[in-house]
């Protein structure tokens, strides 16, 4: 389900509606027009990139990297093929939002790749979404050959000189292929394994060619931030942390779904729009931004507001904002555990710290939650841990560690109670 | 050039090299699995992490470029701690099998743990267990529960092999390498992966067990297969070679060597050696003593010389024999009186050795060659008949070396072609004339051959183009050329593209001393080092009109020969056919009446010229097997036998040095011909195209059983194109009947769309075919 509130995406988006997805919905909320706007006053690629970064928009994948920064880093005038690649391999555990911006306004998702295209010198695009949203694939497919018949993507678009064409692929569902090198490696279709940098993606990306990838909700809100202008966009959210943002909230919530709200809402506000706590239940703790971002207990949580700065601050990362919410019945343990798995299946096998290291951490996390730990356990799952972080490639590697680091952080006494009692201290409740 | 800091010293390096590159300069060892200097950067063991001043975490050496003013401290504690943690990370799913692994002894991961890693695990969970896979019968990946998944042979194979036939599947620990499924690795060069592995994953099939690393001495040796001249480490044990491997040559053969240099040793071990002189007498063959076995030798030359004159007598000479064996060959004919010698076995064309003013050679050194902007390689099948230098070339085409290629087949040459002719034999020379005709328009030159019939094409002027527009080029005529009926119009055209573009122009040698055997004098027209003399037959001459007795040399006639079918005729009607050999060949038991075992390259000092006319001396690894002797002994006392002067040599070196007194070897390689030929018309009937075999090139590999048991040693088929099976109502993948003459021939026919149109590809050299007649010659085909 979703729930939109304020938006900058989803501003006018009526989801319950069947064709709101559609080009003629989108155009009749004020779509294309960021484009025509530049096309009509054929407004300098710099000039473009200038009002990106007067937006503060940081980079909604996960590592809040400034987007007009990163747009700037395109060689622009290099000669030869240059690409733009929207990264929609939402893959990260609590995070749904991309999927819903493609499913209900994938329209702004084109516009904002469009403009990028047109920023940055390139003729064509790509966007690579995850295997495991099959629909919304689909959907997206549909969406492009609207805007192709609507003179909006193909050659001369709008009748003018700039040409742009925008291409849909799938992955099959590996969560590193949500790494951009792992993505462009996928797109050329090898296996998705991330690439050593440098070189980046600006100077050697998709085909060895200069490349931007930015993520689906980033593209999405470049068509506000051209037809409003950056300032407007900026305060949407708070210095430094502009706009608005997408939260996906999961857990022991009344009404989990996505919120598009301003970046520095407090945690509490959020909460409060989720429906509050199930059942009335007691809130334990919160991943604040995706299942690699560290655990903080409910308490901390209630007194930050949600945005980069806050949750860093607190020793977390707001992440690609999936907010998951764990309630006082949840046995941690066990939750680290499911966690740890995951980045244990989700490896890519290459960097030798991580492809053992998950492993490794996996299988000492189980033992522990089935009563088999031992002494010495949570130390050698931290020099486990200590000696796999930044050793590596890609940072999957560090997201497999930080939940352990955090959770065996915050929650050390049930660490400790089950291996010296083999017996949990709560007693886990499946919802 | 940028001043940097490696554990305190300082260094002044180039822009763009590595941390890696810099510390090896300095001296300095970083640990490393994935790294190899040939592949490209992986970063993914992660076992070279170092410390960089300034940098927030340790940095991999192999990945990182240094940075002016960069510190770098390879064995801080900061780095010790990344090392060893990557050491610990891989030995917890590694079976620490040592005792019982093929490897021990000269494994990259057992030598680092002893740095690097703890006494005891702390790692006390299950151990990932992998199921061992199939590549073949020469790569054993029996024990992949060993593999650290340093991609080094999944690397190899897809750049230096030319195509990925090993991957890694899966994620996580649970990541394998493996072939693709259900395939083997069938690269001509798949053996280095062996090398390249640095734990015991992959390993030899046909070495694994046998013995230990440590027990084995490493002598070093020359590959006496095809003509790049490949340098050999040959391990022994208890005098007998246990196993080959590269000897590093950066001008030669890199740190690679071809499989058929690698697992041909198995051929010196084989059943079939031949341990004592043989005499057939009464139907039946004997064994005997030397002096029996020589002295029968003596009377039937001279018997033959007395009865039918000295003309009457034929030497043919395997190119793969020594330096020193080829010479003292041609010093006995030639002493004797008979002037019929050749090494040039499969040559065809008997007026280049009429024409030929010195050695063939490659016209420039492997190393010019490979620098060149722009390469045309006629009549080359490349990847079977120079392994390693169809993969170096493969290379420079990466660096921006235009491939040309005019040749009677499409084969995949797994690199990117500039521009290609593919044509009959028939046409083989109208094209390259096409070449040079638009070469002589481009360059607004002249040429005295006449090229009417030569109708350029597209292609054509894509080839003159690109060799006229490169700042340095090469013609390289191969295999298929020099066995070519109309080789000397090869040549004579190669000559003119020279002279007209300023390419260099010569031979991609075939055998390990093809170039040695023209610099020996084993040639019907030159002596040593290339002067003239009293003009003998060549060896097609010498089958062509069956000679009385035949000395041969290491030679297999029924599969050397241009002509086997002739070869055999001609063997069978004389009177007497003294067989100097390793092996006791069924053919030779068949035709010959004496054999006199003699020492493989591995059992005799000698020397090869490669193709790019550099003498590589080697020694023999080990003693000669049984009675076997070193031929250049056995010529030598041959000598004295026949009372001939000069045959007082006490050593290889001796003999070697009286060549090398007459001459300089440089000086007496030569391609330019003295005549120029020059009928360029095409031809069109069906003709044999026939080309030796990946595995068939020489004795010794014809014996290698492992390299026997691969794909590309499978029965030979017929292969036409599908036009010309369409056009002729033959049916592909039903046995259908070549003949030659009187001999049929049954093989499974095949449709190959790489098949030039008019050619009839029939391998040459395999028992299975060698009842046929000459390579490219008419050949007809019916349904069977």
């Amino acid at each position: 389900m979703a729930v939109f509130v304020n938006g900058v995406i989803f501003e006018g988006v009526d989801t319950a509606a069947p064709d709101c997805w559609r080009l003629e919905a989108y155009m009749a909320r004020g779509g294309y027009q960021a484009l025509k706007k530049i096309l009509d006053n054929k407004i300098p690629q710099e000039d473009v990139i200038a009002e990106v970064k007067n937006s503060g928009l940081r980079g909604r994948g996960g590592a809040g990297f400034p987007t007009g920064l990163k747009w700037s880093f395109m060689p622009r005038s290099f000669p030869g093929d240059k690409y733009v690649v929207c990264n929609t391999d939402e893959g990260e555990p609590g995070t749904f939002k991309d999927r819903d911006i493609i499913i209900y306004n994938p329209h702004a998702l084109i516009e904002g790749m469009i403009i990028a295209g047109y920023a940055m010198g390139c003729k064509a695009g790509y966007n690579y979404i995850h295997g495991e949203i099959f629909e919304a694939y689909e959907l997206f497919e549909e969406a492009l050959d609207e805007a192709r018949k609507a003179g909006l993507l193909g050659q001369n678009i709008l009748g003018t000189d700039f040409s742009f064409d925008l291409f849909a692929h799938h992955g099959y569902g590996a969560y590193i292929c949500g790494e951009e090198t792992a993505l462009l490696e996928s797109l050329e279709g090898k296996k998705g394994q991330p690439r050593f940098k440098p070189p980046f993606p600006a100077s050697f990306g998709l085909y060895g060619k200069p490349t931007t990838i930015n993520n689906t909700e980033s593209f999405a809100s470049v068509p506000f931030i051209i037809r409003d202008g950056g300032q407007k966009f900026l305060e949407a959210g708070k210095p430094n942390n502009g706009g608005t943002k997408l939260f996906s909230i999961s857990g022991h919530v009344n009404r989990p779904g996505n919120y598009e709200i301003p970046l520095g809402t407090p945690f509490a506000t959020l909460l409060e729009m989720a429906g509050g706590m199930k059942d009335g239940k007691k809130l334990k703790a919160v991943i604040p931004g995706g299942s690699s971002a560290p655990v903080l207990p409910g308490e901390v949580m209630m007194e930050l507001t949600m945005d980069y700065d806050s949750i860093s601050k607190a020793g977390s990362m707001l992440g690609s904002g999936a907010v998951i919410v764990m309630n006082e019945d949840v046995c941690m343990v066990k939750a680290l555990e499911r966690l740890a798995y995951f980045y244990h299946e989700e490896s890519c096998g290459q960097c030798t710290p991580c492809r053992e290291g998950t492993g490794w951490l996996y299988k000492v996390i189980h033992r522990i939650a089935n009563g088999e730990g031992r002494d010495g356990d949570l130390e050698l799952l931290e020099s486990v841990g200590n000696n796999m972080a930044g050793r590596t490639i890609c940072a999957l590697a560090d997201a497999a560690v930080f939940p352990v680091r955090s959770f065996t952080k915050h929650f050390r006494n049930e660490f400790e109670h089950l291996i010296k009692h083999k017996k949990a201290l709560v007693d886990h409740k499946w919802c | 050039m940028l001043e940097i800091e490696i554990d305190g010293k300082k260094l002044t390096v180039n822009q763009g090299i590595t941390i890696m590159d810099a510390a090896h300069t300095a001296g300095t060892h970083i640990p490393h699995f994935c790294y190899h200097k040939k592949l490209s950067i992986a970063a993914n063991c992660r076992m070279c992490l170092v410390e960089v001043e300034k940098a927030p975490k340790p940095l991999p050496a192999c990945a990182t470029p240094v940075t002016d003013g960069m510190k770098v401290h390879t064995a801080s504690p900061l780095a010790k701690k990344a090392q060893a943690g990557v050491m610990e990370f891989l030995l917890i799913n590694h079976p620490l099998d040592c005792p019982i692994c093929d490897q021990g002894g000269e494994c990259q991961l057992q030598d680092l743990a002893v740095g690097y890693g703890n006494s005891s695990s702390r790692y006390q969970e299950e151990k990932r267990a992998v199921v061992g896979k199939d590549m073949g019968p020469l790569v054993s990946a029996e024990e992949m529960s060993r593999c650290i998944h340093c991609t080094r042979c999944v690397r190899f194979t897809e750049e230096i092999g030319g195509y990925q036939e090993i991957g890694m599947a899966n994620r996580s620990e649970f990541s394998e390498i493996l072939p693709f499924l259900g395939k083997t690795v069938n690269s001509e060069i798949s053996g280095n992966v062996i090398d390249l592995c640095p734990v015991g994953a992959l390993t030899s099939k046909p070495f694994r067990y046998a013995t230990r690393a440590w027990e084995l001495s490493r002598r070093k040796s020359v590959s006496p297969h095809d003509g790049l001249g490949s340098n050999l480490i040959v391990q022994v044990k208890q005098n007998q070679v246990m196993r080959v491997l590269p000897l590093e040559n950066e001008d030669i053969n890199e740190c690679w060597i071809a499989d058929r240099d690698r697992f041909s040793y198995e051929g010196l071990n084989s059943a079939a050696r031949l341990q004592k002189p043989m005499i057939k007498f009464d139907g039946k063959w004997h064994e005997t003593d030397w002096q029996t076995a020589l002295d029968y030798v003596v009377k039937g030359l001279n018997g033959v010389a007395n009865d039918h004159g000295k003309d009457a007598i034929g030497f043919l000479a395997s190119p793969h024999s020594t330096t020193e064996e080829l010479y003292l060959a041609q010093k006995l004919a030639r002493s004797f009186g008979v002037n019929n010698i050749d090494a040039a076995l499969r040559r065809s064309d008997k007026r280049v050795a009429a024409a030929q003013q010195g050695a063939l050679w490659l016209g420039s050194s492997i190393v010019e060659l490979l620098a060149a902007k722009s390469v045309l390689m006629v009549g080359s099948t490349q990847r079977t008949e120079q392994p390693l230098l169809a993969s170096r070339l493969r290379q420079s085409v990466k660096k921006g070396m235009a491939l040309n290629v005019i040749h009677t087949s499409d084969d995949d040459l797994l690199t990117r072609v500039n521009a290609k002719l593919i044509v009959s034999p028939l046409a083989l020379v109208n094209a390259l004339a096409q070449v040079l005709k638009a070469a002589v328009e481009i360059k607004s030159a002249s040429t005295m051959l006449d090229l009417s019939a030569a109708n350029v094409g597209a292609e054509a002027r894509a080839i003159a183009d690109s060799l006229c527009a490169a700042e340095s080029a090469a013609v390289v005529l191969g295999n298929v050329a020099q066995h070519h009926p109309a080789f000397a119009e090869l040549l004579s055209l190669a000559q003119e593209i020279g002279r007209v573009t300023g390419a260099r122009f010569g031979i991609a040698a075939e055998a390990a001393n093809s170039v040695g055997a023209d610099i020996a004098g084993v040639n019907p027209q030159r002596g040593p080092m290339g002067k003239a003399v009293t003009a003998g037959l060549a060896a097609s001459e010498m089958l062509a009109a069956p000679r009385k007795a035949y000395v041969l040399l290491n030679s297999e006639i029924e599969a050397d020969a241009y002509n086997s079918q002739q070869a055999v005729a001609a063997m069978k009607q004389a009177a007497t056919v003294i067989a100097l050999t390793a092996f006791k060949g069924e053919a030779l038991l068949d035709y010959a009446d004496v054999l006199l075992p003699i020492a493989p390259f591995s059992e005799t000092a000698g020397s090869f010229v490669n193709m790019e006319g550099k003498l590589q001396p080697f020694n023999g690894v080990v003693r000669p097997l049984g009675e076997t002797r070193p031929a250049w002994k056995v010529l030598r006392v041959l000598g004295n036998m026949l009372n001939l002067s000069g045959f007082d040599f006490n050593s290889a070196e001796d003999v070697r040095a009286e060549l090398l007194a007459q001459g300089d070897i440089a000086a007496a390689l030569n391609n330019q011909l003295s005549t120029v030929a020059a009928n360029v018309a095409a031809g069109d009937a069906l003709v044999r195209l026939g080309e030796v075999p990946l595995y068939q090139a020489d004795a010794i590999c014809r014996r290698a059983d492992s390299l026997q048991k691969t794909a590309a040693a499978a029965a030979p088929v017929i292969a036409l194109n599908p036009q010309d099976i369409a056009k002729l109502g033959l049916e592909a993948g039903q046995p259908a009947i070549v003949s030659q003459g009187e001999a049929e021939v049954r093989l499974q026919l095949v449709a190959d769309a790489a098949v030039a149109a008019g050619a009839v590809r029939v391998a040459a050299a395999h028992p299975a075919t060698q009842a046929l007649g000459g390579l490219f010659e008419p050949i007809q085909i019916k349904r069977g």
